[in-house]
Formats: C-alpha cells, sequence, structure tokens
C-alpha cells in the first residue's frame, strides 16, 4: 500500500494533522515508536489552553495559538475531551504595572481579550491569589485540557475514519524513489507514501536529516511538576502565571482538567530528550517558587512528580514545505503554545498539504466519542443514575468498580483497551480512564488491571507492561 | 433499603464490628469492594496474628476466615465486590456493584472500617525515574501472595515499617536477593519481631539514617542511589552510592482511607490523619463511628477486632437511643496527647465506665527507662515505669475511671 500522507510522530500535532487529513480523500498512516501516541511531550506537560496574548505579534506561534484557542471549545465538544474555560492570571508584584500593561498591549495586537486587574479584583476572581499581588492581566478565555486525551481522541477518530497507526515503529531509515517515499522502521517493517509529514517532536531533526530535508537545529528544557490530590482543586479556578521572563511562563498553578491541580514546570535546558527524570533541585525550585503567587501551596497533597522535555527551535515554531525533499513537510520546535496551537497548525499543515495534493472536499466524518464516565460526581446528578444503571444491567462490568479512587468500573477499561487504537500497556489504560490516576497512584488497582489487560489481549499477566517496552511489572521465573 | 448499621469495610474492623452489633440484635450490613471479607489479611500469608484475640499463632486469611465465617452463619448481609460512592452525614449510603446497580441504603448508624492506603513514590517526592518494578510493599505483596507472581530478582526496600519487613522475607523465600533496608529515621517503625524474624533471620542489613536520592532505569528500574541523612533528615552528598536493583519497595507510611467522608464534616485530628474519636469510637458527626487502620494505623490485629467491637457495641446502643437522649451528653472529658506522645485514642469521653477505659497510645521518638503518666486535672491518676517505648508500636494502659476529670492528659518522660 502506498499512502498519500505518512505521518511520522504521534504526538499532539502528528495525531491532529492525521485527525485532519482523514477528513479528506485521501489515504493516510502514522508511524508512532512507542507503544502508544502520546507518550512524550503530549502527555508531560502543563494542559493549558492559552489564551494567546503573550506571543510575539506576526509569528506562527501567535497566528496559531489565538486560533487554536478559539477552536479548543468546539472542538473538545466533538470529540468528547473534557476542556475547562478557567481563565487565566498572570500576577505581579507593586512594581509590575508596566510589564502587565505590555502584555495587555501585545495582547490588543494578537486579537485577544484581556483585562487588568488591580489586587480588590484578583481577590473577588481568585482569593488565593498570593497577598503581594498587586495587579494580574486577566484573560478570561484561556482554559485546561487533558493533553494525553486529546491526542488518543484525535488517533481514536482518525483509525476508525479510515486512517492507520503505526505503533511501536520507530521510523529510521528514509529513501525516495519514482515519486515514492519508503520509510523502514528500526524492527524493519517498510512503509510506503507519496508525502511524509515531520511531526517527531524531539526527534524531528534527525528525520529532516534522514529524509535529506532541511537541516535544523532543536534545544531541549526539562520541565518538572507537581500533581496534587483533587481535594486541592477547591483552592482554585483560575491558571496562574508569575510575570513572564526569558526562560518561558514560568513556574504556573493551575487547576486541571479532570479535578488535580498542578505545579511546575522548572525549565532546565538538558541535551538528552527524552530522560524524564526529576530532580531534587528542581523539585524544590517550584516549592520555593509556588507561594509567590498562591497562598495556598500544599505539598502534603503531593500524589506525584514527573517530568517532560519541551523541544524548541529558535524564537517560532518551524512548519514549512521542503525546498529540498520533494512532497515533504516538517514541523519542529512545538513549545509552548504547541498543545494550544495544535488543531490550528493540523489546518494549516493540511492546506500545505493540498499544496501537494488535491484533498478534495471535506467528507461526512464518524465521531468517535467516550461515553460519559460512571464516578461520584456523575452518580451525584439523580438524573443519572438511571442512565448508568441501564448501562448496568446492560453490562454488569460497568458495576464493578476496579480503580477506588477514581471510581473506573471495569467495563470502562475493557472499552478503553478495545478503543479503535487499542490499549495494551496499564499506563495507556490509566491515561484513557484514569485507573491508577488517583491517589494511591495504582496501589490497588494495578493488579487488577493487569489480570483485565491479560484476560482481554490473551496474553500472560508477565507480559503485560508498565508503559514502554522493557518496562515488566511482573517477572517471569521459569 | 433500611438498616440499623451500615458497616464499609468487610476487613478485620468492619467483621468484628458488624458481630458486636448483631449480637446486640441489630441489622446490619457490610459493603465490601473484593468478593471476599477480610481485607489485607488475605495477602497477608504469614502468621504471628492472633496470640492475644484467639491465643495462638495465625496466617492473616486463617485469622480472617475465623471471623468471616461467624459473619456469613450470622444475619449480617455482606454486600461484596460493591464500592461505597457516598455517606452523607444522615447516613445514606450510596453504593455500586455489579448485580443491583447503584443503590442507597438508609443506616441509623454508620462504622467506618476502610483501613489504610500506602504512601507512593510521588507523595514521597523521590527524584529520578519512574519506570517499572518500584511497588508499595503492599501491593508486591498481592502480586506475589494472591497472585503468585513474582516482582522481580534484586530489591531494596525503603522504609522499614512492618509490611516492609515482611516483604523483606517474603522476597527472600520468593528466591529474590534482597540487599538492604533503608530507614530515614534513627529507628525502624516496625514491630521488635518483625525486625528479628524477618531481617535478622535472614542476614538482610537494615541501614538506618538513610535515604534514596536518585531512581534510575528508563523502563524497568536498574538501580538506585541512597545516602546517609543529617540530624534534619537531608541526604549528605558525600556519602552517596549506588545499588544496582531491578524492584524497588516502598513501605514509607500508611494514610487512614477517609476520603469517603472528605466532604463531611468530620473532625479531623492531624496526629493520626483522622478523626476524632469517643471511648465508642463516635466521630464528631453523630451516628458515624470509626475503628481499625482507618482511624490510627494498627500493628497488631488482635488490637483492630477489639477496637471493632467497640465500635459495632456502641454503634448498636447509638441505633437504640432515642433523639433526646442522643442529644444528652454528660460533661466531656477531653483527654490530651502531652509531652512525648504522637496521640491517644479516644480523644475524649463521654460517659466515663465504671469498668474504667483503654486509652491507646503512640510515642514519638524511642524512650528507654521510661514512665508513663496520666495527669487529670493536675492530679496524677495513672503511672507505670517502663524499660523501652518505641513509635512504631501501639501502647494501651488501662485506667480505672476514678479521679478522670474534665481535662485529662497522657504524657511520658524519662526516669529521674
Amino acid at each position: 500500500m502506498i499512502y498519500d500522507f505518512l505521518v511520522i510522530g504521534g504526538g499532539v500535532i502528528g495525531t491532529a494533522v492525521l485527525y485532519e487529513l482523514s477528513h479528506y480523500d485521501v489515504s493516510c498512516a502514522l508511524l508512532e515508536k512507542e507503544n502508544d501516541v502520546g507518550t512524550a511531550c503530549s502527555s508531560r506537560n502543563s494542559g493549558i489552553v492559552h489564551a494567546g496574548y503573550d506571543c510575539k505579534p506576526g509569528t506562527f506561534k501567535a497566528r496559531f495559538n489565538v486560533r487554536g484557542s478559539r477552536i479548543f471549545p468546539e472542538l473538545c465538544a466533538e470529540l468528547g475531551v473534557l476542556y475547562k474555560k478557567t481563565g487565566s492570571m498572570v500576577i505581579g508584584g507593586a512594581d509590575s504595572l508596566a510589564d502587565i500593561q505590555a502584555l495587555h498591549e501585545r495582547g490588543k495586537i494578537n486579537g485577544v481579550y484581556t483585562e487588568i486587574l488591580s489586587r480588590n479584583q484578583i481577590a473577588e476572581r481568585e482569593p488565593n491569589v498570593s497577598r503581594d499581588a498587586e495587579y494580574a492581566l486577566y484573560a478570561p478565555d484561556a482554559g485546561v485540557v487533558t493533553p494525553y486525551k486529546l491526542v488518543i481522541a484525535y488517533a481514536d477518530n482518525a483509525v476508525i475514519n479510515g486512517a492507520d497507526i503505526f505503533l511501536n515503529a520507530e521510523a529510521d531509515r528514509i529513501s525516495r524513489d519514482s515519486g515514492v517515499y519508503t520509510v523502514t522502521a528500526a524492527d524493519g517493517r517498510v512503509f510506503f507514501a507519496k508525502s511524509l509529514i515531520n511531526a517527531a517532536g524531539y526527534a524531528a531533526c534527525k528525520i529532516n536529516q534522514a529524509a535529506n530535508a532541511e537541516e535544523i537545529r532543536q534545544d531541549y528544557a526539562l520541565g518538572e511538576y507537581f500533581l496534587l490530590d483533587k481535594r486541592e482543586s477547591k483552592n482554585i479556578n483560575t491558571v496562574l502565571f508569575p510575570l513572564p521572563d526569558s526562560r518561558g511562563k514560568g513556574i504556573l498553578v493551575a487547576p486541571t482538567a479532570e479535578g488535580n491541580v498542578l505545579y511546575g514546570p522548572t525549565s532546565t535546558p538538558v541535551t538528552v530528550p527524552d530522560d524524564y527524570a526529576v530532580t531534587a533541585e528542581g523539585l524544590k525550585n517550584i516549592r520555593d517558587s509556588v507561594g509567590r503567587i498562591y497562598e495556598k501551596a500544599n505539598f502534603a497533597s503531593v500524589i506525584k512528580t514527573f517530568a517532560g522535555v519541551r523541544t524548541v527551535a529558535g524564537l517560532d515554531f518551524i512548519i514549512e514545505k521542503s525546498k529540498k525533499a520533494e512532497n515533504y513537510i516538517t514541523i519542529a520546535g512545538i513549545c509552548s503554545p504547541g498543545l494550544t496551537a495544535a488543531p490550528a497548525i493540523a489546518e494549516y499543515v493540511g492546506e500545505l498539504a493540498s499544496e501537494i495534493t488535491a484533498l478534495g472536499s471535506r467528507k461526512k466524518y464518524v465521531n468517535y466519542k467516550e461515553e460519559e464516565a460512571s464516578g461520584i460526581a456523575a452518580v451525584r446528578r439523580q438524573d443519572s443514575v438511571e442512565k448508568i444503571n441501564e448501562r448496568i444491567r446492560q453490562n454488569p462490568r460497568y458495576g464493578h468498580i476496579v480503580c477506588r479512587c477514581e471510581t473506573v468500573s471495569e467495563g470502562e477499561i475493557i472499552k478503553a483497551i478495545h478503543s479503535p487504537l487499542t490499549a495494551t500497556t496499564v499506563d495507556a489504560v490509566k491515561r484513557r480512564v484514569r485507573a491508577g490516576m488517583g491517589r494511591c497512584q495504582g496501589g490497588f488497582c494495578t493488579p487488577k488491571v493487569i489480570e483485565i489487560l491479560a484476560r482481554e489481549l490473551n496474553i500472560e499477566e508477565s507480559e503485560i507492561l508498565k508503559n514502554r517496552k522493557g518496562s515488566k511489572i511482573v517477572i517471569d521465573l521459569s | 433499603m433500611y438498616t440499623d448499621i451500615a458497616v464499609i469495610g468487610g476487613g478485620p474492623a468492619g467483621m468484628a464490628a458488624a458481630l458486636s452489633a448483631v449480637k446486640l440484635n441489630k441489622s446490619v450490613v457490610i459493603f465490601e469492594r473484593d468478593e471476599r471479607l477480610g481485607g489485607v489479611l488475605n495477602q497477608c500469608i504469614h502468621n504471628g496474628f492472633g496470640i492475644h484475640y484467639f491465643g495462638e499463632e495465625l496466617t492473616g486469611p486463617e485469622y480472617a476466615k475465623r471471623f468471616a465465617d461467624t459473619v456469613m452463619a450470622s444475619s449480617i448481609t455482606v454486600k461484596s465486590e460493591t464500592t461505597v460512592l457516598s455517606i452523607t452525614d444522615d447516613k445514606i449510603i450510596t453504593a455500586v456493584n455489579a448485580s443491583d446497580g447503584v443503590f442507597r441504603i438508609q443506616a441509623k448508624a454508620v462504622i467506618l472500617a476502610m483501613g489504610c492506603r500506602e504512601r507512593t513514590a510521588g507523595s514521597i517526592m523521590l527524584a529520578g525515574t519512574r519506570p517499572s518494578g518500584i511497588y508499595t510493599a503492599g501491593t508486591a505483596q498481592k502480586l506475589i501472595n494472591t497472585k503468585g507472581l513474582a516482582v522481580g530478582k534484586r530489591a531494596v526496600i525503603l522504609g522499614s515499617g512492618d509490611i516492609g519487613l515482611i516483604m523483606a522475607r517474603r522476597l527472600t523465600l520468593e528466591g529474590a536477593a534482597v540487599l538492604a533496608v533503608l530507614e530515614l529515621m534513627p529507628y525502624s517503625s516496625g514491630l521488635k519481631r518483625n525486625i528479628v524474624q524477618c531481617l535478622d533471620d535472614f542476614g538482610i542489613p537494615l541501614l538506618c539514617n538513610r535515604t534514596i536520592t536518585k531512581v534510575v532505569g528508563k523502563d524497568r528500574l536498574e538501580g538506585v542511589y541512597y545516602a546517609e541523612t543529617d540530624k534534619n533528615l537531608k541526604p549528605i552528598k558525600e556519602t552517596e552510592r549506588f545499588l544496582e536493583c531491578d524492584t524497588l519497595l516502598l513501605s514509607v507510611g500508611l494514610i487512614p482511607e477517609l476520603d469517603l467522608i472528605a466532604d463531611n464534616d468530620i473532625r479531623i485530628n492531624p496526629a493520626t490523619n483522622s478523626a476524632y474519636v469517643d471511648e465508642g469510637r463516635m466521630t464528631s458527626v453523630d451516628g458515624i463511628f470509626a475503628a481499625g487502620n482507618v482511624l490510627h494505623v494498627h500493628n497488631l490485629v488482635d488490637n483492630v477486632s477489639e477496637e471493632g467491637h467497640i465500635a459495632g457495641a456502641s454503634a448498636a446502643l447509638y441505633a437504640d437511643m432515642t433523639d433526646a437522649q442522643r442529644a444528652q451528653r454528660a460533661d466531656r472529658i477531653n483527654i490530651r496527647a502531652g509531652d512525648g506522645i504522637k496521640y491517644v485514642i479516644p480523644n475524649y469521653i463521654n460517659t466515663p465506665s465504671k469498668s474504667g477505659v483503654d486509652l491507646y497510645f503512640k510515642v514519638k521518638d524511642v524512650y528507654k527507662d521510661c514512665e508513663v503518666c496520666v495527669l487529670s486535672d493536675g492530679e496524677t491518676i495513672y503511672k507505670k515505669n517502663r524499660r523501652i517505648l518505641t513509635p512504631g508500636e501501639t501502647e494501651k494502659i488501662r485506667l480505672d475511671g476514678k479521679g478522670l476529670n474534665k481535662d485529662t492528659e497522657v504524657f511520658v518522660r524519662e526516669r529521674k
């Protein structure tokens, strides 16, 4: 099979592009080197849908941030991805007015509505903002989303609309002959396509090199985070930023879409793009910083620390049709606000793709949406109890709770495993239905999830992975 | 649906509570998440249970079975594989299972017996990567003992709580090499007998004043860096060493699993992270009782059962009371944790019994040649010499009820 388009990389950008292309009458596929989509930077970020006031006017960043932010609410509703419009505040002290005003002016140029709040107005909106705050830039259109859920939704929707996703397929060698690219994966599998789209994230430079496209340089920055227990969410409704500096947007405090609270990220230059080790220094840095913008920092409620690495290529995103390689599109340096920009980048890449091959008109699209979760929140609404009970009558496994912290039923786990893009690991299940995402961090449910995965995939429990190849949870002694 | 007593959790505390309540002719429903009664005892296949309660040494499943058989032979309703979703202050319980769906039960009294959960790698802010091969001790115990699976070949254990000690022995017996048990504090928080029987007997070193400084491994754990700690419990960089291992077990503390009632109006004692209770184990919310590890972390199941019986009997009495009787309260006696005491249970006494009251407490540090004293309105009403007290062990003293006054304090001091 020779695909019209082959996307390399299954992060939020790659899957968004695949989702976009799958709306047209072209054949398309995606190669992902891990055993699930969205496992690198796309699941290791703040999950903020930025309003777009702070990007330099005229840049790709400004253009796609603002457009992305506008698309997000409807897109998430369509895909069944949890998105919350929380608004955001940049918090400044007594001497911050000039900086806040500059951001406000920049917002105007970018076409983003913001307000400058005084001390009392801040306290009214968000009582737990630092008492040192004198001014804040309030952007009501900012929001939060669960980033890996967006990636999964893009992937599932693309797959049921005819796109192919190949996992464990690390693009290794690329050649082109008689107008057809041959991509050989590390495991020897070969894929053919008329056009290539490089959305390989941190590995984008390597892919461009393999394809003889333009040489690009990417730098990497480690960002560490604290994830807090859901009980902390009662203290905060808005995304809180310090004043931005040369390294980025700074260490924020944010409610997550699913009801936790996030502190982070740090921003430390690193050379290895896939080493997600958190450092004692980084964690200390966050502990020292959060109190400057937020009064209710509570490190006793931390349930997890994690890190991600973002990829930077100079001051702007790189999104271009290659001048060296035929029928080849490079997407690189997608750092913040990359998640917000993703849907808009995908639209633009669609335009670039149509310059290569006529895409025709957008076809009728089948939407694959997750069912409403059977969590406590749903049960508290009397009207949903009947709905949940109807589902349990049809399939009793929806009444059997496996993850107690997040109230996830066996039925939901089985459905996640057999979703259009099969979930095969404990973490893949966790990203889809939150089993193991709660305060006990899988202490109670991991053995059960292993059992369900083994049964549903018809393999031994000792074959079940936590996440990456080699991450076996139990070992075979025989 | 209606019941006199709803028991949340079918482990040792819940079963004992249910049995005491049914003995007083109350209708009782036990809600249990697992398919069978017994709670964590079902995965504790080692012996040492029941010496005080049954006067003989049993394994965990044997201890659980004795209670479970009695429960099953009684009129108690057991809702197994059932997860409680919420408990209101009016004692309406919402739960879900495969056969009933989401259902509600109105109770007169509720006994919380949900046990505890383990602290995780995330909550102790371990530096390094997050590969597979890191387990809380209890999760590893479940995988090994109830599912017959092996977790790894070369193990390090962080924390010397009882489950960590027990698992050091279990891993050794399963053929794994346990390189060391690392403990942040200068002493183990486990029982002396477990240190002897689980570490010393197998030549496993217990290294105190040590902590893990970094976890290494991309996919599966490859090793850990550990270091000695200074007197502020901070690692001393120069002492850092590497241990190659594929398995890390965490035994770094237990947290009462009280989250189900986090939205209720229950007063929480920061020393136990659980409810303040009276002598019948009633919390600050009328008619809601707590017993077992959900109230405070016990090291002997025998004490858990005893506490379950106390809560079950007093919940049954409560169910019989009229609103007027419930409102009528004697002057409350407060029991405070004084010098050297981490916490005392109960926290207050409503009606001093003529037969006296048992106080359970834990100390904050190791005390040698000391005396435990109880002071009530300035008068010493109890004093006893002790050779050694350690933070890991729950102590029990019995007050005969005489001289108990409004303000009572338990403290420990070195003997002069």
